[in-house]
């Protein structure tokens, strides 16, 4: 790691492990972030192997169905709240929301590190909850079900309660930075799309969240002192910890998507070479995401004995969300369009992205009909549509991100071809995974069944196949990390040619306090000019 | 220590002008303070739910809370919330001597609040008015679904108190600081920020107050 000598950066100004657990500078805890969420990724990865493994078979094939009870709900409280939720913000966010807006940190740097300290605790006490007794009601700690289990409930519902807090004070931080600290001349219009995509979501973090802190706490005093506010036995109302639980989660999967359409209006943009088709029409469908997402939450209750006429009105609200989406898919095929496009690393995650996340939006809208929901409520069908919408769109876009600022963070560049080959077997092992979930639950798969029908376990193994392909493209993708670490060729300041401040502005790896002069900001983002450069693969000289 | 003219605005390294720094943490805060309220959101909805179900155990229920008690409590925490602003008014004209006398005024009357908490809760587990499985009182009508009135009752009251204890802590850091010399005319925006919280506490308890004592 020679270049980290040579000229100074943020990563050589301080040295020394306690330089990095004390460090304030938004770009350390950036990466900081992003190693734990990949940890958490890793481990709730392996667990999602394990559950795909188990279903080779009807029947057990190696776990008992108590342990497969407690895998798919660590599987998917880790992925939710330790790995996606605060993914992309946490992460990509904090390390280039600043340099985007030409700041020289987020506006409260110690909130911003007792944040990811808050994280830390947090998902080191769900991950010890697992050794005392993993907890098996699924993600969604229903009621009256997680009331009664013997398993540590009140241990992981603390956990996902402190991370909560993570999550509110990193959105503070950011509105208050997108609002207060943008550099000279930068007005709201001349702001990126990443930014406009995170303010989206701290407003949801913001807003939502606390909800969620307050549901949780209820269920622990519920299960400490039966106070009776969930459980029927003593006259609550299960229904309500529904409508609670939703009123936060369903803004959640914003929180998921919003950062992850962030991402990919800078990727498309870049590698087309070409300004964003439609700048205001994307900036505010974010924006007008994050407000319909606080009205659809019904929209996991049609089932649940809610009134016909709120399953209609909540059936209305969330066909709503499909135009704000649908506006952000055609300008980016309209940013497309005659671009000077090139199919490099990112770029591959930012089209897989385009391909799956239409898929999963559209399956979307069939879950929010009211009729055929009835059919597919909690079957794989379900399962299928937000694993497209979580993984195919958030966690490429994710995958993506990573890759395009990796030589901005590192100053490294990362291998090209091995970048290829991951992204393409991680396009197709999920789709193998995924795609043949759909046909399973329209056949009438129930989600979270240990046992199912003989007729149903060619798909199975369909799917478990694609699952492990899958695992082995993250692989791929970790060793080219760890690859350009070590022996990645230096990076210029802006190797994809890109426009906003983080590449013309500061060098790569930047310097620790971001820019040597105050940038002045005087146009638009993305203005290619006439003759944009064309990027192909990473053979091209530096800035 | 009566004046402080030399408290200088300690302008952290990332903000341009102390005016960007004092708008960047008024609007953190302000974010906090909805957060806050979404907080309780959640509780008032509940209570919302089972008033709405339960009209006529809720009316009777609550004519087990002292509303005089409850009354002195109110009037307690709106004084308190006066001695912050006039806190922050000393600050501004840099009479320090002031602001630690309100700063001083308004701990006590934290406190204060908290000494009448205690002697309702101490009459409420004596006459057995407790949430959920605790609820011994046998004097109530309908116990299977008044003790939801008092579980209610306990949240609310009870994470309000969380706040009181947190606002008293934080007065008393910024008193310390106030005594320190630490601000003046120049700098004050933490007794802004900590007048801020404390507002919000009091606003909460102005809603809790109606909603629990005095349901007609």
């Amino acid at each position: 790691m020679t270049i980290y000598e040579n000229k100074p950066s943020y990563l050589n100004e301080q040295k020394g492990l306690t330089s990095w657990l004390f460090t304030l500078d938004h770009k350390r805890i950036g990466i900081m972030y992003l190693a734990s969420i990949f940890f958490f990724f890793i481990v709730g990865g392996i667990f999602a192997l394990l559950l795909r493994t188990e279903l080779l078979t009807p029947g057990k094939t190696f776990l008992e169905a108590k342990s497969y009870n407690q895998f798919f709900t660590l599987h998917g409280t880790i992925m939710v709240f330790l790995v996606i939720i605060p993914g992309i913000p946490a992460s990509l966010g904090n390390f280039v929301l600043p340099l985007q807006l030409g700041a020289k940190d987020v506006a409260f740097p110690r909130l911003n590190l007792m944040s990811y300290y808050i994280y830390v605790f947090g998902s080191l006490l769900a991950v010890f909850s697992i050794f005392l007794g993993a907890i098996d009601t699924g993600w969604t700690f229903y009621a009256p079900y997680s009331l009664q289990t013997q398993e540590k409930v009140v241990m992981m519902v603390t956990a996902a309660f402190i991370l909560g807090f993570s999550s509110i004070f990193t959105g503070i931080n950011f509105i208050s930075t997108i609002h207060k600290l943008r550099a000279p001349g930068m007005n709201w219009f001349k702001m990126p799309l990443f930014v406009w995509g995170i303010y989206a979501t701290s407003i949801i973090q913001v807003m939502a969240t606390p909800v969620l802190g307050i549901t949780l706490a209820l269920i622990v005093v519920e299960r400490l002192i039966k106070i009776g506010i969930f459980d029927p036995t003593l006259g609550g109302d299960p229904i309500l910890f529904q409508h609670f639980f939703w009123f936060y989660s369903h803004p959640a999967v914003y929180i998921m998507i919003l950062p992850g359409m962030a991402i990919i209006s800078e990727l498309i943009t870049t590698f087309s070479q070409k300004k964003i088709f439609g700048y205001r029409l994307i900036a505010f469908s974010s924006i007008a995401i994050a407000i319909i997402s606080f009205l659809v939450w019904g929209h996991h209750m049609f089932v649940s004995g809610q009134s016909a006429l709120i399953g209609m009105i909540f059936s209305a609200l969330t066909f709503l969300v499909a135009i704000p989406s649908g506006i952000k898919v055609f300008n980016w095929v309209a940013t497309l369009y005659k671009g000077s496009i090139s199919f490099a690393t990112p770029m591959l995650y930012a089209l897989s992205f385009l391909f799956l996340f239409t898929i999963g939006g559209l399956t979307g809208v069939f879950l929010a009909v009211l009729s055929v929901d009835v059919h597919l409520h909690d079957t794989y069908f379900v399962v299928a549509h937000f694993h497209y919408v979580m993984v195919g769109g958030t966690f490429m876009a994710f995958l993506g991100g990573v890759y395009y600022w990796w030589p901005k963070m590192f100053g490294k560049m990362y291998d090209e071809r091995i970048g290829q080959l991951g992204a393409w077997l991680v396009f197709l092992g999920f789709n193998l995974t995924f795609f043949v979930q759909f046909y399973l639950g329209s056949q009438g798969m129930p989600r979270r069944y240990y046992n199912y029908l003989q007729q149903f376990q060619t798909l199975h193994v369909i799917s478990t196949m694609g699952a492990y392909l899958l695992g082995l493209g993250f692989l791929v993708v970790l060793i080219n990390w760890i690859h350009a670490l070590f022996y990645g060729k230096v990076a210029p300041a802006n190797p994809f040619h890109a426009t906003t401040l983080e590449w013309t502005h500061a060098s790569s790896p930047p310097i620790a306090h971001n820019f040597v002069r105050q940038p002045i900001v005087t146009e638009e983002p993305y203005c290619y000019g006439d003759e944009p450069h064309h990027i192909h693969g990473l053979a091209h000289k530096g800035a | 220590m009566a004046k402080n003219e030399e408290a200088l605005f300690p302008l952290a390294d990332h903000f341009a002008t102390p005016y960007q720094q004092v708008e960047s943490s008024k609007l953190g805060m302000w974010l906090f303070l909805a957060t806050e309220i979404l907080l309780f959101g959640g509780l008032f909805t509940a209570y919302s739910v089972y008033a709405y179900a339960h009209p006529g155990v809720f009316k009777e229920a609550h004519r087990y809370l002292d509303v005089t008690l409850g009354m002195t409590n109110t009037i307690v925490l709106l004084f308190s919330s006066l001695t912050v602003v006039l806190a922050i008014h000393a600050a501004q004209k840099d009479k320090i001597k002031w602001v630690v006398f309100n700063l001083g005024l308004t701990i006590v009357c934290a406190a204060a609040f908290l000494v009448v908490k205690y002697f309702e809760y101490a009459h409420k587990f004596h006459a057995g008015l407790l949430p959920g499985r605790y609820f011994t009182n046998a004097t109530i009508s309908n116990p299977d679904q008044a003790h939801i009135f008092f579980g209610i009752y306990f949240l609310m009251t009870g994470l309000h108190g969380i706040h009181v204890v947190i606002g008293i802590g934080l007065l008393t850091w910024i008193l310390l600081r106030a005594i320190k010399g630490d601000f003046g005319s120049q700098y004050y925006l933490p007794i802004e920020i900590s007048g801020l919280y404390w507002h919000l506490v009091d606003v909460i308890w102005i809603f809790l107050f109606p909603l629990l004592y005095l349901i007609r």
